[in-house]
C-alpha cells in the first residue's frame, strides 16, 4: 500500500536563506502524524509546500502515490488533501453557514455550475449544518464570519477544512490560543472527523500531541531530526537536547 | 530618413522623459502606499492650469516653481483628508476614490477655467529654433523640457541614493509593509510621498502645458498612458518606469513618423485586395493610424506574457 | 398517485420526529427556506406591476425616453456589479462588452433590414448578449488571472485598446457618426413593429425583468456563491478546491453576456451606436452608477442606475454643472457611504425592526432645514461662481431655483454664503445628536459588532 504522503528531498529557500533543508518523510494512510518543533522551524512553510501554496526549490511530493510537486492548491485539494491555516483564513463577509458550505461545494460535485441553486440542494445544506453542529457554531450560523470571536474563528477554520471530507487532513496549530476546555473539545472533534483518514498536524500543546498522534516528527531548523512513536520521540536523546526540554521549560515559565 | 530618425529620437525623448516625470511619482506612491493613483495625471493637469494662471499675472518663470508647490500641497491635502479616510476599505476602494477624484478634478478645472484650451505658451525667451536640420526646426523649448526633466531625475536620484529619507523610501519600495517597522511616522511619510509625487506631476504639467496644450482633457489623454508605463515597466520599479517611459515615447513618435501601412506590405508581397471589402480598414491600416493603440497592445502583451513587467520583481 | 403517497409518507415521518428533530436539521431547513427563490416572488411580482404601470403614470414622451434609458442602465449596472460587487473585480473597461454587443446588434438589425434575416426584435438583446459573451471569453481568459489592482489595470488597457480601435476601423464602427439601423424592419411581434417609444418601453421592461431575474438567480448558484467567496478570500477558495481564476472567469463571462444584452437594448432604443458607447467615459459611468447605488446589494445598481439617469437627464436640463454635482456625489459616497445609497437606507433596518425609527425621525426632522439651507447655499455659490467664471463680458445673470441673480452685485453672494455657512454650522452642531439618536435607534448595533 502506498503512503498517503511522501516527501523526497524537499527544500525551500526564500532568497539566500534555506528554510526547509531536505525533508524526507512518509506518512502512511490512516496515520495521525504530528509535526512539532520550535517557532520558526519551518512547520508552516512545510505545510505551504505540501498544499501547493509555495513552489518547491527542490524535491518531490507525492499524494497517494501521485506526484503533486508542481500542482496548484486547488488541484491538490481536489485530489483529496485539505488543510487549515495557522493564521485564520476564512471568508470574512460571508455568513458562518456559507463559509462551511463553500468548503463543501467542490467535494460534493457542484463545481462552477450556474444551473443549480444552492438553496434547493437539501443534501448540501444539511451536511453544512451537521458540520456546524460538530464544531459548535450552529447557533452562530447567520453571523458574518468576520465578527466571530477568535476561538470561534479557529473552530470555523477547522470546519471549512474538514467539510470536504478529504482523505488527508492537515491542521496547522488547530488549538493555538484556545482555552483548556476549548482545546479538549477540539481534540475530540479532530479525533472523530479523522477517523479512518490521514491526519498531519502541527501542534505546540504536547498533551494534545501525545494524546492524538500515532507518530511524531520533530522539525528543527528546516530538518527532521527524529520521527517515531510518541514514546520513541520522548525517549530520543537528540530530541530532548534540541527541543523537548526547551519547550517544557518554556511552558513552565508561561504557566 | 536621417533627419526623420533624429527628430523622432528627440521628440520621443521629450515625450518619454515627460512620461517618466509622471510615472516616477506614480511608482513612488504605489511602492510605498500600494495605491494606484488614478488621479495622478489630474495633478499634472492642475500643474499646467496653475502655471497658466500664474503666468497671466507674473509670467512663465515664477509658475515653474510655485505651481508644482501648490500641486504638491493639493496632493498632500488629498492624501490627508481623502485617501487616508478610504484606506481602511482596502486598495480597490482607494483606486475607486482616486478615479472619482480624477473625474472631480476635471469638472473643477472646467468650473474655474472653462472648456476651451488656454493660451498658455512657452516664454518669449525660449521661442526660437535651437537648431535647424535638413530644413526642420528643433524648438528651444523642447530642449528646455529635456533639460528640466533630466535635472529632476538627477535630483531625484541623488535624494534617493544619498539621503536618509531616500534610504527609507528605497527600503519601503523593496520591502513594502516594513516602513512601519523602521519606527518612522508612517502617515507623515505617506503624506510627504503623495505630495512630492503630485508635485512632480505638477511640474510635468507646467512644462508640458505650453507644448501639448492646456485643456480639460489633457489629464485624460496622458493618464492611461502613464498607467501603461508603470505596468509595462513593472509595478514598483523606478528603472522599469524609466525604460518603459522612453520605450513608449519612442514607440509613439516613430509610429507617427513612419508612414508604413499594411497595404505597402501587401504590395511588397504582391497581394492585391478589394478596396470595398469589409476588412478594407485592416488592409489600409498605417502606422500613424495605429500609433495611439500601440501602448495598449504592448500592455496587453506584457500582461499576458510577462506579468511582472520588464523590470518588476513582483508578479502583478 | 405514488407521488402523493411519498409526499404524505414524508410528512408523516417528519411529523413523528418533530420532537426529536436535531438542531442541525432545523438550521438547514431554515437556511433553505430563507434562501428559497419562492420568497422573492412577491418582489418580482411587484417589480412586474410597477414596470407595467409606469408608462401610464409617466406618459409624456420625455418620461418614456427617460425610463427607456433607465432600463438599459439598470441591466448594464447590474451586469457591472457581477464583477465589482459579487466578484471583487474593479473594471474600468466594462463598456467594451456593452458597446460591442450594441454595435453588433445594430449590424444584425441592418442584416435583418437588407439581407432578409429573420429575427424578432425582442430576441436582439440576447444576440447582443452572445456577442458580449463572445468577447468576454477571450479577454476574460487572461484578465481574470488576478483581481484587485491588476484586474483594474488590464480592464483599463483593454478598454482603451478597443476604444482606440473603434476610431481606426471605420467599416465596422462607422467612424465619427457611428453605425445606425432601423429596429422596425423585423417580423412584427404580437402585431407590434416597435414604431413607438412606448412599445420599445415594454420590450425593454420585459428584458430588464428577465435579465435581472437571471442575474439574481446566478448569484444563488454555486458559481455565484463562489464568486463571493473568491472576492472575500481568494487564497482560501483555492484550498477548498476552486481555482480563483476560473471562478472569476465564469462571473466575467456572465457579466459580459448581460452587458452585451444592455448594449442590444441600447441599439434597439437609439438605433445608433457611436464610439462613445464603448470608451472610458461609459465605463466610468457604469462604475458610478453601481457604486453610488451600492455594490454590496443586489438592488444597489438598480437604485444607482435610476438616480444617475435622472441626474443625467433631468438635472442636465437645469444646470451645466450637473457633472460636477455627480462628481461630488461620487467622491462623497466613496468616502462616507461606501455601501452606497442602498447602504444608507439599509443602515436603518435594525431601527425599523425594533420599531425605534421614531427616535431617528425626530432627529432627522431637526436636521432638514439646516441641510436644505446648506445645500441651497452651496448650489447658489457654485452656480453663481460658474457664471462669474465663464461669463462673456456683460453677461452676469445666474438662473438658479427659478431665480434670476445678478452675480455682479454683492447681495446674492452674501445670501448664498450665509445659507451655506449657517446651514453647515448648524449641521456640525447637530451631528453629535444625530449620531446619538442613531445609536439609540439601532440599539447600539454599532458598538456590538
Ligand atoms: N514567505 C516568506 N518569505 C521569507 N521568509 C519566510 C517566508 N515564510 C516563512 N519565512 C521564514 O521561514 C521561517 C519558518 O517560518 P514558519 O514556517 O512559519 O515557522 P513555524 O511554522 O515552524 O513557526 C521563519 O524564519 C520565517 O521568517
Ligand atoms: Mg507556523
Amino acid at each position: 500500500m502506498t503512503a498517503a504522503l511522501q516527501m523526497q528531498g524537499v527544500r525551500k529557500s526564500f532568497g539566500p536563506t534555506e528554510i526547509i533543508r531536505g525533508i524526507d518523510l512518509e506518512i502512511p494512510t490512516g496515520e495521525r502524524h504530528a509535526i512539532i518543533g520550535p517557532n520558526g522551524a519551518g512547520k508552516s512553510t512545510l505545510f505551504h509546500l505540501i498544499s501547493g501554496k509555495y513552489s518547491k526549490t527542490a524535491g518531490r511530493i507525492l499524494l497517494n502515490g501521485t506526484e503533486v510537486t508542481e500542482l496548484q492548491p486547488y488541484q491538490i485539494n481536489r485530489m483529496g488533501l485539505s488543510r487549515s491555516f495557522q493564521i485564520t483564513n476564512i471568508f470574512p463577509r460571508l455568513s458562518v453557514f456559507e463559509n462551511v458550505r463553500c468548503g463543501l461545494l467542490w467535494s460534493m460535485g457542484y463545481r462552477n455550475s450556474f444551473w443549480r441553486l444552492v438553496d434547493t440542494e437539501r443534501a448540501l445544506n444539511e451536511r453544512a449544518a451537521q458540520i456546524l453542529d460538530e464544531i459548535g457554531l450552529l447557533e452562530r450560523c447567520d453571523l458574518p464570519a468576520g465578527v466571530l470571536a477568535y476561538a470561534e474563528q479557529r473552530a470555523l477554520e477547522i470546519g471549512i477544512t474538514i467539510a470536504g471530507g478529504a482523505e488527508v487532513i492537515m491542521l496547522d496549530e488547530p488549538t493555538a490560543g484556545m482555552s483548556h476546555s476549548e482545546t479538549e473539545g477540539v481534540v475530540e472533534l479532530i479525533r472523530r472527523v479523522t477517523q479512518g483518514r490521514t491526519l498531519v498536524m502541527v501542534e505546540h500543546d504536547m498533551g494534545v500531541v501525545f494524546n492524538l498522534a500515532d507518530r511524531i516528527s520533530v522539525l528543527v531548523y528546516g530538518e527532521i531530526i527524529a520521527t517515531g512513536t510518541p514514546e520513541e520521540v520522548r525517549a530520543s536523546k537528540a530530541v530532548q537536547e534540541a527541543y523537548l526540554g526547551a519547550v517544557d521549560a518554556g511552558e513552565g515559565e508561561a504557566h | 530618413m536621417v533627419e526623420l530618425v533624429i527628430f523622432s529620437l528627440l521628440n520621443g525623448l521629450v515625450t518619454g522623459l515627460l512620461l517618466f516625470m509622471l510615472s516616477s511619482g506614480l511608482t513612488l506612491i504605489f511602492s510605498m502606499m500600494g495605491v494606484l493613483n488614478f488621479a495622478h495625471a489630474s495633478f499634472y493637469m492642475l500643474g499646467a492650469y496653475f502655471a497658466y494662471t500664474i503666468s497671466t499675472y507674473v509670467g512663465f518663470w515664477p509658475g515653474l516653481i510655485v505651481a508644482p508647490l501648490l500641486v504638491g500641497l493639493a496632493g498632500a491635502l488629498v492624501e490627508r483628508y481623502g485617501l487616508r479616510h478610504v484606506h481602511r476599505h482596502g486598495h480597490v476602494a482607494e483606486l475607486i476614490f482616486t478615479f472619482g477624484l480624477a473625474f472631480l478634478i476635471e469638472e473643477i478645472v472646467q468650473f474655474f477655467w472653462g472648456k476651451a484650451t488656454k493660451d498658455y505658451s512657452a516664454p518669449e525667451l525660449l521661442q526660437f529654433p535651437l537648431f535647424t536640420l535638413y530644413g526642420q526646426n528643433f524648438p528651444a523649448y523642447k530642449a528646455f523640457m529635456i533639460l528640466i526633466s533630466v535635472g529632476i531625475f538627477i535630483g531625484l536620484f541623488t535624494v534617493l541614493s544619498r539621503t536618509r529619507v531616500g534610504l527609507i523610501i528605497q527600503a519601503a519600495i523593496t520591502h513594502p509593509h516594513t516602513v512601519s517597522n523602521l519606527g518612522h511616522n508612517v502617515p507623515l511619510v505617506f503624506m510627504g510621498v503623495f505630495g512630492v509625487g503630485s508635485a512632480l506631476a505638477g511640474l510635468a504639467g507646467v512644462i508640458a502645458g505650453p507644448a501639448l496644450g492646456t485643456f480639460p482633457g489633457m489629464a485624460f489623454v496622458l493618464g492611461s498612458i502613464v498607467f501603461v508605463v508603470i505596468v509595462v515597466g513593472g509595478l514598483g520599479s523606478l528603472p522599469g518606469a524609466f525604460v518603459a517611459s522612453l520605450l513608449i515615447g519612442w514607440l509613439q513618435t516613430f509610429a507617427i513618423a513612419l508612414d508604413w501601412s499594411v497595404s505597402d506590405l501587401l504590395d511588397i508581397l504582391g497581394i492585391s485586395f478589394d478596396s470595398e471589402h469589409v476588412l478594407r480598414d485592416l488592409w489600409t491600416l498605417s502606422l500613424p493610424q495605429v500609433a495611439p493603440i500601440l501602448p495598449y497592445i504592448l500592455l496587453v502583451l506584457i500582461l499576458i506574457f510577462r506579468p511582472r513587467g520588464l523590470m518588476g520583481k513582483r508578479e502583478t | 398517485m405514488s407521488a402523493t403517497e411519498t409526499g404524505s409518507a414524508a410528512t408523516g415521518k417528519s411529523g413523528d420526529r418533530t420532537g426529536a428533530e436535531p438542531a442541525w436539521k432545523r438550521v438547514a431547513d431554515d437556511q433553505m427556506r430563507r434562501g428559497a427563490f419562492r420568497r422573492t416572488l412577491p418582489v418580482w411580482g411587484a417589480a412586474f406591476v410597477v414596470l407595467m404601470i409606469m408608462p401610464l403614470l409617466f406618459s409624456s414622451a420625455v418620461g418614456v425616453t427617460i425610463m427607456n434609458q433607465m432600463g438599459i442602465s439598470i441591466v448594464f449596472a447590474l451586469s457591472y456589479n457581477m464583477l465589482l460587487g459579487q466578484g471583487g473585480m474593479l473594471s474600468f473597461g466594462h463598456a467594451v462588452y456593452f458597446g460591442l454587443g450594441g454595435f453588433l446588434s445594430v449590424h444584425v438589425m441592418n442584416y435583418v433590414e437588407y439581407d432578409g434575416w429573420w429575427l424578432p426584435l425582442p430576441l436582439l438583446p440576447f444576440v447582443g448578449g452572445l456577442f458580449g459573451l463572445a468577447f468576454a471569453v477571450p479577454i476574460g481568459s487572461f484578465s481574470t488571472r488576478r483581481a484587485g489592482t491588476v484586474f483594474a489595470m488590464i480592464s483599463l488597457g483593454v478598454g482603451e485598446l478597443v476604444a482606440a480601435c473603434s476610431i481606426i476601423f471605420v467599416a465596422f464602427f462607422g467612424g465619427e457618426e457611428g453605425v445606425s439601423g432601423d429596429r422596425t424592419m423585423g417580423p412584427p411581434v404580437f402585431g407590434s413593429e416597435f414604431l413607438s417609444e412606448v412599445e420599445v418601453y415594454y420590450l425593454i421592461a420585459g428584458i430588464v425583468l428577465v435579465a435581472a431575474l437571471f442575474m439574481y438567480l446566478f448569484s444563488r448558484t454555486p458559481a455565484g456563491r463562489m464568486a463571493n467567496a473568491v472576492r472575500d478570500n481568494e487564497e482560501r477558495a483555492e484550498f477548498v478546491g476552486y481555482s480563483q481564476r476560473y471562478v472569476r472567469f465564469v462571473s466575467f463571462c456572465a457579466s459580459g453576456f448581460f452587458a452585451g444584452m444592455a448594449g442590444g437594448l441600447f441599439a434597439i432604443n437609439y438605433e445608433i451606436l457611436t464610439e462613445e458607447n464603448l470608451n472610458l467615459v461609459t465605463s466610468g459611468w457604469v462604475l458610478l452608477m453601481a457604486f453610488i447605488g451600492g455594490v454590496g446589494f443586489f438592488v444597489g445598481p438598480i437604485v444607482g442606475a435610476i438616480v444617475l439617469t435622472l441626474l443625467q437627464t433631468v438635472l442636465s436640463n437645469h444646470t451645466e454643472l450637473w457633472q460636477l454635482y455627480v462628481g461630488i456625489l461620487f467622491v462623497l459616497t466613496v468616502m462616507y457611504a461606501p455601501r452606497g445609497l442602498t447602504g444608507l437606507v439599509a443602515m436603518h433596518g435594525p431601527a425599523l425592526r425594533t420599531g425605534r425609527l421614531g427616535i431617528l425621525a425626530r432627529a432627522y426632522g431637526a436636521a432638514v432645514v439646516p441641510l436644505l439651507a446648506f445645500l441651497a447655499g452651496v448650489v447658489l455659490l457654485l452656480e453663481m461662481g460658474n457664471v462669474a467664471n465663464q461669463s462673456v463680458v456683460g453677461e452676469s445673470e445666474a438662473h438658479v431655483f427659478g431665480l434670476t441673480l445678478d452675480v455682479s452685485t454683492v447681495a446674492p453672494w452674501l445670501v448664498a454664503l450665509a445659507l451655506a455657512a449657517g446651514g453647515g454650522y448648524a449641521l456640525v452642531r447637530l451631528a453629535p445628536r444625530l449620531r446619538d439618536a442613531f445609536a439609540r435607534a439601532t440599539g447600539q448595533a454599532g458598538a456590538a459588532s
